[in-house]
C-alpha cells in the first residue's frame, strides 16, 4: 500500500498547494499519458480487472502480453521448463478446469483466455510465504519483495492458478536472440535468479495514476477489452461491467476470492 | 566422549572416507547449482518441488520414527528398548540434519535463509516446520548426550533429562504432522488436500523409521560387540508390522474416496501414479513396484514365523523401507503437482546433478550417523566391560 498511497498524497497535496483539482494536477504532472483513458486512477481498496472476451482476440492478447513483458523486463527464456510469464494465454479447458462440457460453443472451445495473477482476496500464496516476501497491500494488490524472497517456492505450490514463475536460471542471461535489446525498460529492475515473480497489477504505474501496461495496450485497439478499477467502488468501470454482464472467475470454489473476472 | 570416534578399524575409516568422497562430489555439484541456479535440476514451473523436498518429507518420517523406541522405554518402562533408545535418538539427529540440508539445497536464494528467522511468519507452515525440526534436533542432542554420558559414568541421568525425553515424544509426532500440513492445506492440489495426510505420514514414519532402526541394530551387532538384544529386535519387528498395516489401510482409504466418489480431481493424481495420465506413464512401474513390495512386506511381517525369523524379517523391513520411500520420497511430490493447475501433465524426473547433490546430503547424514553410533557403541562396550 505504501508507495501507492504516499505517491497519491504527494500529488494530491501538491495540487492543493497550487490550487488545482486532482485531474488537472495529474495532467500537469504527466501530460499526454491520460489520453487513452478518461480519468486518472486514484486510490483503491481493491483493484480488480474484467477481461471482456467478446472484445478480445488473439492478436490483441499477444499485444497485451508483449506490453506487460516488455514493461517489466520479463525475458523469453526459450524453454517451457524455465519459462517466466506474468500474462499468458491458455485454452478454456486449461483456464477453467471442471467447468468444461462436451457441448461448448466453438467460440469458447477454441478461444484462448488471457490469464494472470488474480490478486486474490484471500491469497494462499501470501498465507504460506515464510518470509512475507509475498504480501497483500491495502489496495488489494498481491505483490512481491524480490529482495526478501528465499526461493523456497512454497507460494508456487500454494497458488492454484499457476500464476507464479520461478527464475530457475539467471534471467539476465536469457538468450539474446530471443530478447533483442533486453532489458527493455531501464526504469524497471531485472530480477536475479532464484526468486519467484508474477504480475503485480503494475503497482509502479498505478502509483503514478497510470493504468496497467496491458490495459493501456488493449485500450489502444478496443475500448473496454480489459477493464481495470476499484472493485470496492460501485461507481467504478469494472463494477459497471460486472453489473451488466454475466462473468466467471477461475476456481472460485477454492475460496481464494479471485479479482479477475471474465465476460464470456 | 568424542575420543571414541577416532579409534576405529580400517573398515570404519574406509567407510567414513567413502562417505567423505560422496560428500565432496555432492558439495562440488552444489557449487555448480549455486552459480547456475536450480535450472540444473529437473524441476519446472509446473513441478516446482522435486526430489529434494521429497527426501525432506521422507526423512522427517525417519526422524519421527525414532520415537517408537523412545516411547515404550520412557512411557511404559519397556526395558528391552533401554539399550537402543540412544540409537533411535542418534538416528533422529542424523535424519533431521539431512532434512535441513535438503531444504537448504532446494532454496533459490540460500544466502537469505535467515530471512525465515528475521521475518518470522507464524501463518506459514514452513516457518513452523523449521521451528519444530530445530527443537526436535536440540531435544535429541541434549537427551542423547546426557543419557550417554550418564551411562558412561555408571550413574542414572538427571531428572530434567527425563523431562526432556518426555517432551521429545509428542514432539516427534509434531514434526511429521507439521510436515504433512505443508501439503495438506494447499487449495487446488488434490492429491495433498486430504485430512488423512498427517495420519498417513505418521503411520509410514512409524513403519519406516523402526524398520531402518532394526536394520541398523543388526548391522551394529555384526560390526561391534554390542548386542541390541533379541527381544528389542523382535519388538521392533512387531511395531513395524502394525504401523505398516495401518499405513496400507490409510492408503486404501484414499483410494476409496477417490474412486467411489469419482471426482476427477481426486482420481487424476492416483491414475497418474498407477496407470499414467495423458500418456505419461513413467511413474507407473515405480508405483506398482511399491505395491508389490508392500504386499511382500506385509506377508513377511504378518506371518509370525517369518517375522520371528531374522532373515525374513530383514527382507520385510527392506520391503517396508522401499515401498514407503517410493510412496513418499518419489510419488507424493510429483503426483501433488500432477495434473498441474491447468489440468496438464508436465513430467518431472531428477537430473544427474540433482541426484549427486542428494547423494551428498545422504552421505553427510550417514557420516554423522556413523560417528554418533561409533561413539554410543564404544561407550556401551566400555560400560559392559567388553573393550
Ligand atoms: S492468483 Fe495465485 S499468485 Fe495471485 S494472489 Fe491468487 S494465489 Fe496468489
Ligand atoms: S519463494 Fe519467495 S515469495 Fe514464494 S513463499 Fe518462498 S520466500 Fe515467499
Amino acid at each position: 500500500m505504501g508507495v501507492n498511497r504516499r505517491e497519491f498524497l504527494k500529488i494530491a497535496g501538491l495540487s492543493t498547494l497550487v490550487g488545482l483539482g486532482g485531474k488537472t494536477a495529474f495532467e500537469l504532472l504527466a501530460p499526454g499519458e491520460l489520453e487513452a483513458r478518461e480519468a486518472p486512477l486514484g486510490e483503491a481498496q481493491k483493484w480488480g480487472m474484467v477481461v471482456d472476451m467478446h472484445k478480445m482476440d488473439e492478436p490483441l492478447m499477444d499485444k497485451c502480453i508483449e506490453a506487460c513483458h516488455r514493461f517489466h523486463n520479463v525475458p523469453n527464456i526459450g524453454t517451457p521448463k524455465e519459462e517466466v510469464k506474468w500474462l499468458w494465454k491458455e485454452t478454456y479447458h486449461h483456464s477453467f478446469p471442471g467447468r468444461e462440457n462436451e457441448y461448448l460453443t466453438e467460440e469458447v472451445e477454441e478461444m484462448p483466455f488471457l490469464l494472470l495473477c488474480n490478486h486474490c482476496t484471500n491469497p494462499p500464496c501470501v498465507r504460506v510465504c515464510p518470509t512475507k516476501a509475498t504480501f497483500k497491500r491495502e489496495d488489494g494488490i498481491v505483490i512481491m519483495d524480490m529482495h526478501r524472497c528465499i526461493g523456497c517456492r512454497f507460494c508456487m505450490a500454494a497458488c492454484p492458478y499457476g500464476s507464479r514463475s520461478f527464475n530457475w536460471g539467471d534471467p539476465r542471461k536469457a538468450p539474446e536472440a530471443l530478447n533483442p535489446g533486453f532489458p527493455w525498460n531501464p526504469d524497471y529492475p531485472t530480477r536475479s535468479m532464484g526468486v519467484v515473480e508474477k504480475c503485480n497489477f503494475c503497482a509502479e504505474r498505478l502509483a503514478k495514476g497510470q493504468y496497467p501496461a496491458c490495459v493501456e495496450a488493449a485500450a489502444e485497439e478496443v475500448e473496454g477489452a480489459l477493464v481495470f478499477g476499484d472493485l470496492a467502488d460501485p461507481e467504478s468501470e469494472p463494477r459497471a461491467v460486472l453489473r451488466e454482464h454475466y462473468t466467471i472467475r477461475r476456481k472460485p470454489e477454492l475460496g481464494t476470492g479471485p479479482n479477475v473476472f471474465y465476460v464470456i | 566422549m568424542f575420543e571414541k570416534t577416532i579409534r576405529g578399524s580400517q573398515r570404519y575409516w574406509g567407510w567414513l572416507f567413502f562417505l567423505l568422497v560422496l560428500m565432496g562430489i555432492g558439495f562440488g555439484v552444489y557449487l555448480y547449482q549455486f552459480f547456475e541456479g536450480l535450472k540444473i535440476t529437473g524441476m519446472s514451473r509446473d513441478v516446482s518441488w522435486g526430489f529434494y523436498i521429497a527426501q525432506l518429507t521422507y526423512l522427517v518420517g525417519v526422524a519421527a520414527g525414532g520415537v517408537m523406541v523412545v516411547l515404550p522405554y520412557y512411557l511404559h518402562d519397556y526395558k528391552a528398548f533401554g539399550r537402543i533408545t540412544i540409537l533411535g535418538e542418534f538416528l533422529a539427529i542424523a535424519a533431521v540434519i539431512m532434512c535441513m540440508l535438503f531444504v537448504f539445497v532446494d532454496l533459490g536464494q540460500p544466502t537469505r535463509v535467515m530471512n525465515v528467522i528475521i521475518h518470522p511468519t507464524p501463518n506459514s507452515i514452513l516457518f513452523w516446520d523449521m521451528t519444530v525440526l530445530s527443537v526436535y534436533l536440540l531435544l535429541n542432542i541434549v537427551v542423547g548426550w546426557n543419557v550417554l554420558s550418564a551411562e558412561r559414568k555408571g550413574i542414572p541421568y538427571q531428572k530434567w533429562v527425563k523431562v526432556l525425553a518426555y517432551v521429545s515424544i509428542p514432539w516427534a509426532f509434531s514434526i511429521h504432522t507439521v510436515t504433512a500440513f505443508l501439503y495438506a492445506g494447499l487449495p487446488g492440489r488434490h492429491y495433498w488436500l486430504t485430512a488423512i495426510m498427517a495420519a498417513r505420514f505418521l503411520s509410514s514414519a512409524f513403519a519406516a523409521g523402526p524398520a531402518l532402526l532394526l536394520l541398523l541394530c543388526l548391522i551394529v551387532r555384526k560390526v561391534s560387540r554390542f548386542d541390541p538384544g533379541r527381544e528389542a529386535v523382535r519388538t521392533l519387528g512387531g511395531i513395524v508390522a502394525y504401523a505398516f498395516i495401518i499405513n496400507v489401510f490409510f492408503f486404501l482409504l484414499e483410494l476409496f474416496t477417490a474412486f467411489y466418489s469419482q471426482i476427477p480431481g481426486h482420481m487424476h493424481p492416483i491414475q497418474f501414479l498407477f496407470t499414467g495420465l495423458e500418456g505419461h506413464t513413467y511413474l507407473v512401474p515405480w508405483m506398482w513396484t511399491a505395491a508389490a513390495v508392500a504386499v511382500v512386506g506385509l506377508i513377511l511381517l504378518i506371518v509370525p514365523a517369518t517375522r520371528r525369523n531374522e532373515d525374513t524379517l530383514v527382507v520385510g523391513c527392506v520391503a517396508v523401507i522401499v515401498s514407503t520411500w517410493i510412496d513418499k520420497g518419489l510419488g507424493l511430490i510429483i503426483a501433488g503437482f500432477t495434473p498441474n493447475p491447468f489440468e496438464g501433465v508436465t513430467p518431472y524426473w531428477p537430473t544427474l546433478p540433482e541426484m549427486l547433490i542428494s547423494i551428498g546430503v545422504f552421505a553427510t547424514g550417514f557420516f554423522i550417523l556413523t560417528v554418533l553410533y561409533k561413539m554410543a557403541i564404544g561407550i556401551k562396550e566400555e560400560a559392559a566391560g567388553v573393550s
